[in-house]
């Protein structure tokens, strides 16, 4: 499993971020951040959709978005 | 963060973790930031000497993390030239925007270019003087409407808009030049290869390199962040054609 954490005090808006997306996963939260931007954000319902495919990050102009991608297991009980 | 958790994007070391004062959606953001991930790619950092220019870039020193010249208006590629000639070991980086680099500074890059001074160079191109309110620049579109041409520019009037890396790629001195942009994720993967091709020209002391990357002014464009975006497809691209026109490391290889 893959997901993205918003650094939403360096978040500025602007929304990049939702075009690049494949999946389709980020959008406007109801946030604003201290200098007033309304950030974006992936719901947490839809975050097992992200693929770690790091799109947004590379589109954001504000280095906002850290990307964490977890390797498949190769058949190996992870539960322990 | 689970133990098998892996960080895949984070920000690069040469780059300071502090927010810049760029407009929303400014892509100056991302052209300053590839720079910054290829100087820590390619272990620059530490022996890299940056002279920045006049327009919204100017703070640029504030975001790398490599000591900096700040050089008069248009001057980057004078500067630049005296910095590498005193120190020839250091990897010299200029950055500068379109009204910086080709109206004031048009003579400066010109010749810089031909002496084939061994700098590489950061174009960035938004079609306006962003940091003075939106006026009209050599690379303005005609028809487009900025502070000094609020009817649209006018080709008959004030010429057609200028194409810098074609030019640069016509002088003797340039090793590589190409055109970017950074306005998908295909592209940015693009822009930061060539950049490259820009940077380690100047390693192999093989020339001059120039990298021209198409970026949006949204507050000087009047448009939000998606909309700019948009523009670089239909109206700069079929303008400013992306692409490499001068490579030499490209004719010594065929
Ligand atoms: C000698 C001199 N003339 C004019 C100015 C005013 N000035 C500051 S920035 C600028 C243009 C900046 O435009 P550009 O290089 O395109 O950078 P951008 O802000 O668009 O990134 C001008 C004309 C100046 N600072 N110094
Ligand atoms: S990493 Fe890829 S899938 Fe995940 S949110 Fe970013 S763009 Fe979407
Ligand atoms: S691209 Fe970056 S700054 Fe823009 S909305 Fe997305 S996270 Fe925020
Ligand atoms: S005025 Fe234009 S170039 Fe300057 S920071 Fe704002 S969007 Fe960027
Ligand atoms: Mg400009």
């Amino acid at each position: 499993m893959s997901r993205v954490k918003f650094l939403e005090e360096r978040c500025k808006g602007c929304l990049l971020c939702t075009v690049a997306c494949p999946k389709e996963i980020i959008r406007q939260s109801d946030r604003f951040n201290q200098h007033g931007y309304k950030v974006a954000e992936v719901p947490a319902e839809d975050m097992d959709k992200c693929t770690g495919c790091t799109s947004c990050a590379l589109m954001c102009p504000d280095i906002a978005i850290r990307v964490y991608r977890t390797p498949k297991s190769k058949g190996a009980a992870k539960n322990d | 963060m689970s133990e098998q958790e892996k960080l895949v994007f984070d920000r690069a070391d040469a780059l300071v973790d502090v927010p810049t004062h760029y407009c929303p959606g400014c892509q100056h953001g991302v052209a300053q930031r590839l720079a910054g991930e290829l100087l820590t790619e390619m272990g620059l950092t530490e022996n890299t000497l940056l002279v920045t220019s006049i327009g919204c870039s100017v703070f640029l020193y504030n975001y790398l993390n490599v000591d900096s010249v700040e050089a008069p208006h248009g001057r980057a590629p004078a500067v630049a030239t005296g910095v590498k000639r005193a120190r020839s070991d250091k990897f010299v980086l200029s950055y500068q925007g379109d009204g910086d680099l080709a109206s004031i500074g048009m003579a400066e890059i010109m010749h810089c270019a031909n002496r084939g001074e061994n700098v590489s160079i950061i174009f960035v191109n938004n079609t306006v003087y962003g940091m003075t309110g939106g006026q009209m620049a050599p690379t303005t579109l005609v028809g487009q409407k900025t502070t000094t041409s609020p009817a649209g520019r006018n080709a008959s009037k004030e010429g057609l808009p200028i194409r810098m890396s074609e030019i640069i790629g016509q002088l003797g001195g340039t090793a590589y030049s190409a055109r970017v942009a950074v306005n998908n994720v295909k592209n940015i993967r693009k822009a930061k290869k060539a950049m490259k091709k820009a940077f380690e020209v100047q390693q192999k002391e093989l020339g001059f390199g120039f990298i021209e990357v198409l970026a949006t002014c949204p507050t000087n464009w009047r448009m939000d962040a998606l909309k700019a975006n948009e523009r670089i497809e239909n109206e700069l691209i079929p303008y400013f054609p992306l692409g490499v026109h001068k490579d030499v490391t490209a004719e010594v290889e065929d």
